[in-house]
């Protein structure tokens, strides 16, 4: 049995030792999909922010009596470019869309206002800045759902504590409203 | 079961068989012509026909692969968007939406100036992938129902289903292109059997091999894109409501192209299982069953709506729709 009495044991390190790596390396991939998952959130964000200055100014002059909204509006995005954290962003751009979102209905109030070019183009640019947001967002929570689940269950999660692993946070949405929840792709 | 990765894989091999079954086809119909030429194959020197057919493909295979998009995109009328055009930078902007959503990079657009409302997808990878839609479509979608359709497309790139069916777009040109020239040249004389060899048991066999290749070609053209498209139609389906988590949007926009009449002007045969929904409104698309199956490019526009509309259910958790 000599030589099998050393190899039997070398190869199940070997085994172990592979597998352990994959798990690794696919635990860092996801890390890597969050964070750039994050940036793009990020980046769509800023393209928010950018915008709203504009809208104001299109629509200022048409809507006096609407200082309160608009007043609303500037106030909320001023506190969302002041956040640092997740949780912090998530609740200020809730905020924000809330604002907006009244501005939006408000201006429709605004017969001259619906048939300026300018706001329409201005409009349609916020409302895919909103939807980008949104499905950001939804591609950023399904990854963060699926390295967190990779951390918790086993064998991946004796890999995930031993390196250090940390869960990611989910990018809330306002309470009270939720997600659909995901769609099976299987066809069965 | 079917998992991105394994979509891809299947993709590929798909791909793959298709241009060697395609390269086998033509090369036969080649060496075919070369035996009812001469009566068999020791008869001739040079076998002309087939190293002819055999050049062919290859050269088909390798225009198919990497210029297929611009091919169909060209034989489609497709044009770059105009942004001043309102509806073109919404088209736009719901495809960047989309990208954010699939996690794809940006495709290509194009509009496609037709009154029918339809889009496809067409591309070798997502790096180098296209999407175009009619200006038919821009005119009747609201925001939602656009957004579902440029989604239903980003699946395809997703599952690389874009690969298959462009290469199956360029390669059928080829195919159509070889039958209609092997019919003329019998038609017209060219090839005619030799007498001489009249008394080889091989010749009938072999004049009916070719009658087969030169009947049947345009058939086994398009076998092969009905067993790319069918089950491909309802799984992008499925991935677009899971991009917009909204399948009813999609659903709308369904019965919206179904009621539209106009058929597109520029689609033809090689081209049409591209689409969205059959842009020649062939009736075989409308039934069921095994010959449907085999025939036809498209699922039954209502079973997709059934369908989507059933996962709308499922998702709002058994409440009606709209509840």
């Amino acid at each position: 049995m000599g030589i099998l009495y050393y190899l039997i044991p070398l190869i199940v390190i070997a085994a172990a030792v592979v597998w352990a790596v994959a798990v690794y390396n696919g635990l860092v991939t996801l890390k890597n999909q969050v964070e750039n998952a994050w940036r793009q959130i990020d980046v769509q964000l800023k393209r928010r922010h950018d915008l709203i200055p504009n809208l104001v100014g299109a629509v200022k002059g048409a809507m006096e009596f609407e200082k309160e909204t608009l007043g609303r509006v500037i106030d909320a995005r001023a506190k969302a470019l002041g956040a640092t954290t997740v949780a912090q962003k998530g609740l200020a751009e809730n905020f924000l869309t809330e604002a907006l979102g009244r501005l939006f209905a408000l201006v429709e109030n605004y017969p001259d206002l619906k048939s300026n070019a300018n706001v329409l183009s201005l409009q349609e640019e916020l409302t895919s800045t909103e939807n980008r947001i949104g499905f950001a967002r939804q591609f950023y929570n399904d990854i963060v759902a699926r390295f967190n689940i990779r951390q918790s269950v086993f064998p991946s999660v004796v890999i995930a504590s031993a390196f250090g692993f940390k869960k990611a946070e989910y990018f809330q949405t306002e309470p009270g409203t939720h997600d659909a929840p995901k769609v099976d792709l299987s066809l069965r | 079961m079917t998992d991105i990765y394994s979509e891809q894989a299947r993709n590929r091999r798909t791909t793959f068989f298709l241009i060697l079954g395609f390269f086998v086809f033509v090369v036969l119909v080649g060496a075919s012509l070369d035996v009812y030429q001469h009566g068999s194959f020791d008869a001739l020197r040079v076998p002309v026909s087939t190293v002819v057919a055999g050049s062919f493909a290859t050269l088909n295979t390798v225009i198919a692969f990497y210029f297929g998009s611009s091919l169909v995109l060209a034989s489609l009328g497709a044009a770059p968007l105009e942004f001043e055009n309102l509806t073109h930078k919404k088209f736009h902007n719901v495809a960047t939406e989309m990208a954010i959503a699939s996690g794809l990079p940006m495709p290509r657009l194009y509009v496609l100036p037709d009154p029918s409302p339809n889009a496809f997808a067409t591309g070798r990878n997502p790096e180098n992938a296209c999407v175009a839609v009619t200006q038919g479509l821009l005119d009747v979608m609201n925001r939602e129902e656009l957004q579902s359709v440029v989604a239903h497309e980003m699946a395809h790139i997703k599952y690389n289903d874009i690969l298959t069916m462009t290469v199956v777009s360029a390669l059928l040109g080829a195919v159509s292109l070889l039958s209609d020239w092997a019919v003329r040249s019998w038609r017209y004389g060219g090839i005619r059997p030799r007498r001489s060899v009249k008394g080889r048991g091989l010749h009938p066999l072999a004049l009916l091999v070719i009658a087969l290749f030169v009947l049947f070609s345009p058939l086994v053209s398009r076998i092969i894109a009905m067993a790319v498209s069918r089950t491909r139609e309802y799984q992008a389906d499925a991935g677009a409501a899971e991009f917009t988590r909204n399948p009813l949007a999609l659903a709308s926009a369904l019965e919206k192209i179904k009621n539209s009449s106009s058929p597109l002007r520029s689609a033809h045969r090689g081209t049409a299982h591209l689409f969205i929904s059959d842009p020649l409104h062939r009736k075989m698309d409308d039934r069921e069953g095994i010959v449907a199956d085999v025939l036809s490019t498209h699922p039954p526009i209502e079973k997709r709506i059934e369908r989507l509309k059933r996962m709308a259910y499922v998702m709002t958790g058994g409440q009606a729709p709209g509840a």
